[in-house]
């Protein structure tokens, strides 16, 4: 099987966001990166069925130089190779601009499935996997909990995808569909590994093709402002040392709200 | 003219689908309001009717049930088909949906389908026509944006769960219910459901707890969960936790608050180290009292919280436990 991971390199959540002069985005030019978090359990996913079936992981980014630190990650968690689609211009794209891309890097590379996480820690659209299936023309299910994939019975049948999706309000639901099929992930849906210094060392070896980019001309949105939200006015703020706004608090607690 | 499509299961409407019309009254001009689903026809269960005659009390120009057998049990594929067509014949300059999980599923092929721009999870909008923005979170909740959508219409909005009031629809004196035949190519449908299922039955149902102590990253192991142990134990309150505690297993999924887990709404709920995802907001915004203690001043938290404590969540839920004891 050959699967390709999706993967964004967003600020790490640490990172006290600022923003830009022009308050379009942040001021990301002195931001500390990490790969996002929900497409870590899509690679995750993506290697527990090589493992079970045999194959090759292609991790896949869009974006500017800096993402290659999070392809180096995922290489060396044990990804087989990497496609890179260097292009500033995609680090605030949206999800159309994103998903141009990342169609087009693999639109010759003949994949049975495509992986990404749920959605972006950043701007969140959990768009991007959806809008890649209908430019690949591909089936595709979303807000994934479980994936069999199944080798058909006799020689040259083609293999099956079965994938458990999560409803809202507990339900759950399980749908069946051809491959190639694009998923999108849902978090917890595995343990993540840890890369091993072995893997380390081995992803340095491992290759980051560059893959030209159709820039973000099919973006079909616009960020005309970006700012901190308005704070809730009825929000209390309790100072002073611990045991001070402990105190403080419990006695709110008993005589104001009266809950304890 | 704004299209509302509307979400029914079984006959049930999605209680969101009044949020998505709410809007849609507020935004001014036309509004119709589409629900998809099979025709009435006996064993099955319940068609679409039942789900169109009662957003047909919504003060709207029109319902449209959108009607195919291949519709009754819900495929990105068939309602992608279903709605393209209909939009091609209704020509709205813009569509209204509520951002659930089934909307994530199919909105966006539809949009992708037509070349037409998607604005999802969208919490209010300010100004009018061309010059319309919309507002998203964006950064985890940490910022918010004002977007403005680009080339021709329609343009897809989806609504966050909650940033409309369903009780503000304004009521009509009857809608009438237009029965349309959905142009769906049964054997072009990919994906094949089964029907959903809830898996076994929750051990705890906390949205009984009259106290909740919840922790999220802040808490940073499980080892240190007897922090908050601690506190819910001299509070008298259930443990819980956002969704990445539950991830990572140091507590069992079906302790979970937010969107994929329990909605719970208790006199008391202490949120410990939860920077306040909307995914997690969602499922605790309507309890009594909020005590959120961060260390990070930003945290969308302290916006819905009625008290907040800025620290150390190691340093001052020890002192909380201790002020408790001493009375």
């Amino acid at each position: 099987m050959k699967i390709a991971v999706c993967i964004k390199q967003v600020v790490t959540r640490e990172w006290q966001l600022r923003v830009n002069e022009s308050k379009t985005w942040i001021r990301d030019q002195d931001a500390s990166w990490e790969p996002n978090e929900p497409d870590a359990y899509a690679l995750e996913e993506a290697l527990r069925l090589k493992e079970k079936h045999g194959g090759d992981v292609i991790v896949i980014s869009a974006g500017p130089a800096r993402v290659q630190q999070a392809i180096r990650d995922a290489l060396a968690r044990g990804a087989d190779r990497a496609l890179h689609i260097e292009d500033d211009g995609l680090a605030a794209a949206d999800a159309f601009a994103v998903a141009g891309a990342l169609a087009s890097a693999l639109k010759d590379e003949q994949v049975d499935l495509v992986l990404t996480g749920l959605q972006s820690d950043d701007q969140g659209f959990a768009s991007v996997g959806v809008i890649l299936a209908e430019k690949l023309g591909l089936p595709h299910a979303t807000i994934i909990m479980e994936v069999e994939v199944g080798q058909g019975s006799s020689p040259g049948a083609t293999a099956s995808l079965r994938v458990k999706r999560e409803l809202e309000a507990g339900w759950f639901q399980w749908v069946a569909m051809p491959l190639p099929a694009v998923l999108t992930i849902q978090s917890g849906i595995n343990q993540l590994r840890y890369a091993t210094l072995k893997g380390i060392m081995a992803a340095k070896k491992k290759e980051i093709k560059k893959v030209a980019s159709p820039g973000a001309a099919e973006a079909k949105q616009e960020i005309v402002s970006i700012y901190f939200p308005e704070k809730g006015t009825k929000t209390q703020m309790i100072g002073g040392s611990p045991a001070e706004a402990a105190a403080e608090l419990v006695k709110k607690l008993r005589e104001d709200a009266r809950v304890i | 003219m704004i299209l509302v499509i509307a979400e029914q299961r079984e006959g049930a409407l999605n209680r969101a689908s009044w949020e998505a019309i709410a809007a849609a009254q507020q935004a001014g001009g036309d509004v119709k309001v589409a629900v998809a689903g099979p025709a009435l026809s006996g064993a099955e269960g319940s068609g679409v009717a039942a789900a169109a005659q009662e957003l047909a009390a919504a003060d709207v120009a029109e319902v449209i049930a959108l009607q195919h057998e291949a519709l009754a049990m819900y495929t990105p594929d068939g309602f992608v088909a279903a709605l393209e067509a209909l939009i091609a014949a209704e020509k709205p300059e813009l569509v209204f949906l509520a951002h659930t999980y089934q909307t994530r599923d199919f909105a966006p092929k539809l949009a992708a389908r037509l070349d037409r721009a998607i604005i999802v999870d969208v919490t209010g909008m300010k100004g009018e026509g061309a010059g319309r923005v919309y507002v998203r979170s964006v950064f985890q909740g940490k910022l918010s944006a004002d977007v403005r959508a680009k080339g021709p219409a329609p343009h897809f909005v989806t609504f966050q769960i909650g940033a409309y009031r369903a009780d503000a629809v304004k009521k009509g004196g009857g809608a009438p219910v237009r029965d349309v035949a959905a142009t769906v190519d049964a054997a072009a449908i990919r994906q094949k459901p089964d029907a959903p299922f809830k898996e076994a039955k929750q051990a705890v149902d906390l949205s009984q707890a009259e106290r909740i102590v919840a922790i999220g990253r802040g808490i940073k192991g499980q080892e240190h969960l007897a922090v908050a142990e601690g506190l819910a134990k001299a509070l008298g309150a259930e443990i819980a936790a956002s969704r990445p505690i539950c991830d990572a297993g140091w507590l069992p999924m079906d302790r979970q608050i937010g969107s994929s887990g329990q909605t719970v709404a208790p006199k008391l709920y202490v949120a410990l180290g939860i920077s306040g995802a909307i995914q997690h907001l969602v499922g605790m915004k309507g309890s009594r009292t909020i005590v959120a203690i961060n260390k990070d001043p930003e945290a969308p938290i302290f916006e819905i919280a009625d008290y907040g404590i800025e620290g150390d969540l190691f340093e001052v839920v020890p002192a909380i436990v201790a002020e408790l004891h001493k009375s």
